[in-house]
């Protein structure tokens, strides 16, 4: 089970980065960039999954006495909290100057903007 | 052409490094130092139920500070960029004399029966979010979707963004008093300690969790609709 999350999210990423330097169009850059972010999360949360074992929530069916045999790894959860709210953060800045560049030049294609090119 | 071979080229070496990791992973079948350390203490140190949030919140709380502070640095960026002057002479995007579309009658209605529910399920997920899955960054996200939803009903709508910076920057200031008060009443930065522990798995436990809980869920509720409302409004300026 574990290796079957771990595929999907290296397919993700393989996936992700792919679109990102295969496509002209900043959107579909911007959603192949998600693509590929929902990726690492998906290996991050499968890294620290445990077979056998539930999740790190203390209630009655597991309690605090035995929590440490039965509960997952909480800190790699803890981890793609922060991922995926810095991963909004960074679509929202990429829509933002994709809306700024195609004020300027009225198009959403990369490869017209040359201004940094040598 | 060429292009897509090199891109192909170079995922295929990252392939093969992915293929080596996943060939080299063992799933782990006990607990790591560390988290076993947060399993067996997390309990009498923090009373939280939700043991990721007692990482979030209490013992890595000065992390969650600084994420929700890149956060009000996107969102201000955002609405930077988007609120400056375009350079003159350049066309205005989009027509805004037109009047726009009516988004329909089933979208107006259930917008009308589905906010109040929203934004109440969102407070729900961060007052509760140290005894059950949820916490602040969901909740204010799902409170969020709540004014997505309005915006979709009707793309005109103008919210008041400075009720929004209000929310946003109030909730800021507290969340930051609340961690210097865990310095000098309880044991260190943000520690949820000055407030009883409470009973393990009422509401009303854990400290000073849900207090900050709630304040995070105010702060990226308002983070995010402020991003929302800019994106909105960019389009016809």
């Amino acid at each position: 089970m574990v290796y079957v999350a771990l595929i999907t999210g290296f397919l993700l990423i393989l996936m992700g980065l792919y679109g990102a330097l295969t496509n002209r169009n900043i959107l579909r850059m911007t959603v192949a960039f998600s693509i590929a972010s929902t990726g690492t999360h998906l290996v991050l949360v499968a890294v620290g999954y445990i077979p056998g074992r539930t999740a790190p929530i203390l209630d009655g069916a597991v309690t605090a006495a035995d929590a440490s045999l039965r509960i997952i790894d909480p800190v790699p959860q803890a981890l793609v909290l922060t991922a995926i709210v810095i991963g909004l953060g960074v679509t929202a800045l990429m829509l933002t100057y994709a809306y700024k560049l195609y004020e300027t030049k009225r198009t959403l294609d990369i490869s017209k903007y040359t201004d940094l090119k040598w | 052409m060429i292009k897509k071979f090199v891109a192909l080229l170079l995922l295929a070496g990252l392939g093969l490094m992915f293929v080596g990791l996943l060939l080299g992973f063992t799933p782990d079948q006990v607990l790591n130092t560390t988290a076993s350390y947060y399993a067996d203490h997390s309990v009498e140190d923090t009373g939280a139920a939700n043991i990721v949030t007692a990482v979030i919140v209490t013992y890595r709380g000065l992390d969650t500070l600084g994420e929700v502070t890149v956060l009000f640095l996107t969102a201000t960026i955002v609405s930077l960029i988007l609120t400056q002057p375009r350079p003159s002479g350049t066309p205005i995007i989009g027509v805004a004399e037109k009047k726009a579309l009516s988004s329909g009658e089933l979208l107006q209605t259930g917008t009308r029966l589905l906010v109040p529910l929203v934004l109440l399920f969102g407070v729900y997920v961060f007052v509760n979010g140290h005894l059950t899955p949820g916490g602040g960054f969901q909740g204010g996200a799902i409170l969020a979707s709540a004014l997505l939803l309005l915006l979709l009903s009707d793309p005109t709508k103008r919210f008041n963004h400075r009720l929004i910076s209000r929310v946003e920057s109030i909730s800021g200031i507290l969340y930051v008093v609340i961690g210097v008060l865990g310095l000098v009443l309880a044991g260190g930065f943000l520690d949820n300690r000055i407030l009883p522990l409470g009973a393990f798995g009422t509401l009303f436990s854990a400290g000073a969790i849900p207090v900050i809980y709630t304040l995070i869920g105010l702060k990226v509720g308002a983070e995010f609709s402020s991003m929302m409302v800019t994106l909105s409004e960019s389009r016809d300026r």
